[in-house]
């Protein structure tokens, strides 16, 4: 008996024609050609989520990122105007990486009037500008006020920050956002401050595990503890149906209802979770955020429990009832290798015992996470090896149905573009 | 003046301080790593019974200016937590089929 109405087309999957519902390949996660032509069709022309506008909390502060899929790395500031600004992290100079400290591989962050470059000496501005070159004299033609770092298009959306490497986008990053994304703007993400960050480095295509978190088909059979410690909740045959699947462009959501476990009863409940009053679907107690929150639960199911907003292409945005956010991206490094990074942010904590909730909240995130990275690599190794060209989803599995067929979308577009494009 | 790390109430607890007071994340989730699972419900045997008074004790003071003994019952709670994982959820110190994947704490709230 189906828990949650279907459209009038009888399935989600028919509800979208264009997806079709026939067998679909995953050669776009084991190719290394494939990789290349992604790299160039998505990564240099999406606009990519870098950090939140938090991380710069007052004129000079700056953080660095590595984008290695596209061999890219950026010094993301608010400059002493409060603008917020994206430049390669490379010297104007000899291509020196302008800010690192422990390796010129490790990110940073930190609070800056100028940026030196520690090669030889060269300044820069916060909005770029060279301020200074060692030994001016010795240089041939120099006209230090042309000289600046390179720039790349940085916008700003509630509170997140994302560039784009085109050189002239398509779209501003509100078009490319588009409504259903766009409508959570007025969600209070900026109230969220209390962030925990974890990393992972793990031995699949980056889509292997973007597709992990579009689906809950396989909460009940991967993590069959997270119900509870009871023989009822541990069922591994217990039959996921997402509330409400959405896709707008590029972008994809899904609403499920989630366990509302502050309504149960202790016994089917970990001690630590009866302790704690938090767990897998965070503190119970949430803050008071009023009663409208723009743009979440888009469809307005009853007993509403998280959203979970796919943005094209390597962010995911899950929005929890209880008042507290998280966010996924997956940042590929190979073909068959991504980098993996997820942010859990909180409403700052007032006193112990809150923040002991978000301490389980968090410790909880990552017992979990292992389970679906340990995943991956069996994924990745049954892919390549090819037994099977193409692979059965379900409705339930609309949203990876409709993340490749995206990603095969512009990928070709990519392509029909170049052959059209006159020679250079 | 005593060598008590934890508050007076909390001696009992004393023998487990030096182990499981730690300050970060990476450093609680190496200690479950490295520890047996009888280790770990000893521990936990003999804390979880008086976490909620020790949450307690930890509230009656600000978040951000607790003093040492408490600050250090608190290292202790959020250890309890790490440790419960294994003795309430997985019946191991590691996470039930994680195969060799690995997440790491790169960021975390202080206090």
């Amino acid at each position: 008996m189906a828990r949650f109405q279907k459209p009038a087309e009888g399935t989600w999957t028919e509800h979208y024609p264009e997806l079709g519902r026939g067998l679909v390949s995953f050669d776009d996660s084991i190719s290394p050609a494939f990789y290349e032509r992604e790299r160039e069709a998505i990564f240099k022309r999406a606009w990519l989520y870098v950090g939140r506008v938090e991380q710069l909390t007052r004129n000079g502060s700056y953080f660095t990122k590595e984008l290695p899929g596209v061999r890219t790395a950026l010094i993301v500031t608010r400059d002493m105007n409060g603008i917020v600004r994206a430049f390669h992290n490379v010297c104007r100079h000899r291509g020196n990486k302008l800010l690192w400290e422990g390796t010129p591989r490790d990110e940073t962050r930190g609070s800056a009037r100028q940026f030196v470059c520690k090669y030889h000496g060269w300044r820069y501005g916060l909005d770029g500008a060279c301020t200074y070159v060692h030994q001016a004299s010795e240089f041939f033609d120099l006209r230090k006020d042309e000289l600046r770092l390179a720039p790349l298009h940085c916008d700003t959306w509630a509170g997140f920050v994302f560039v784009n490497l085109a050189r002239e986008p398509r779209q501003t990053l509100r078009e490319y956002l588009g409504p259903m994304v766009g409508a959570l703007e007025g969600y209070p993400f900026h109230e969220m401050t209390e962030r925990y960050s974890f990393r992972a480095e793990n031995n699949s295509n980056w889509k292997v595990f973007s597709d992990a978190f579009q689906e809950y088909y396989h909460v009940p059979p991967l993590h069959t503890h997270q119900l509870g410690p009871t023989p009822e909740a541990q069922n591994p045959e217990y039959e996921f149906e997402g509330a409400h699947y959405q896709l707008d462009g590029p972008h994809r959501m899904v609403s499920t209802s989630g366990t509302h476990k502050h309504h149960w009863p202790a016994e089917h409940l970990y001690p630590s979770e009866a302790l704690t009053r938090s767990g897998s679907t965070g503190p119970w107690d949430g803050p008071d955020l009023g009663a409208t929150l723009p743009g979440v639960n888009p469809s307005r199911i009853p007993r509403w429990g998280i959203d979970n907003f796919q943005v094209f292409p390597n962010l995911e945005i899950l929005i929890y009832e209880r008042g507290w956010y998280v966010t996924y991206r997956y940042w590929p490094t190979s073909h068959n290798t991504h980098v993996f990074e997820g942010d859990l942010h909180f409403v700052p904590a007032r006193n112990a015992r809150e923040r002991l909730a978000h301490e389980y909240a968090a410790i909880t995130f990552k017992e979990y996470g292992l389970q679906d990275c340990g995943t991956l690599d069996g994924t990745q190794m049954g892919l390549e090896q090819g037994a099977f060209r193409s692979f059965l989803l379900n409705d339930q599995e609309i949203l990876v149905r409709h993340f490749h067929k995206t990603v095969g979308d512009w990928v070709d577009a990519y392509a029909r573009e170049q052959a059209a494009a006159p020679a250079r | 003046m005593s060598d008590a790390l934890l508050p007076q109430e909390f001696a009992e607890l004393e023998r487990w301080a030096a182990t499981w007071c730690l300050a970060t994340e990476p450093e609680r989730w190496a200690q479950r790593m490295r520890s047996s699972m009888a280790e770990l419900r000893a521990f936990y045997d003999a804390f979880f019974p008086r976490a909620e008074e020790a949450i307690a004790h930890c509230d009656r003071f600000p978040l951000d200016d607790m003093p040492p003994e408490a600050e250090r019952l608190f290292q202790l709670l959020h250890s309890l937590l790490m440790v419960s994982y294994a003795v309430e959820v997985w019946k191991q110190p590691a996470v039930v089929h994680c195969g060799s994947a690995r997440i790491d704490r790169v960021l975390e709230p202080r206090p």
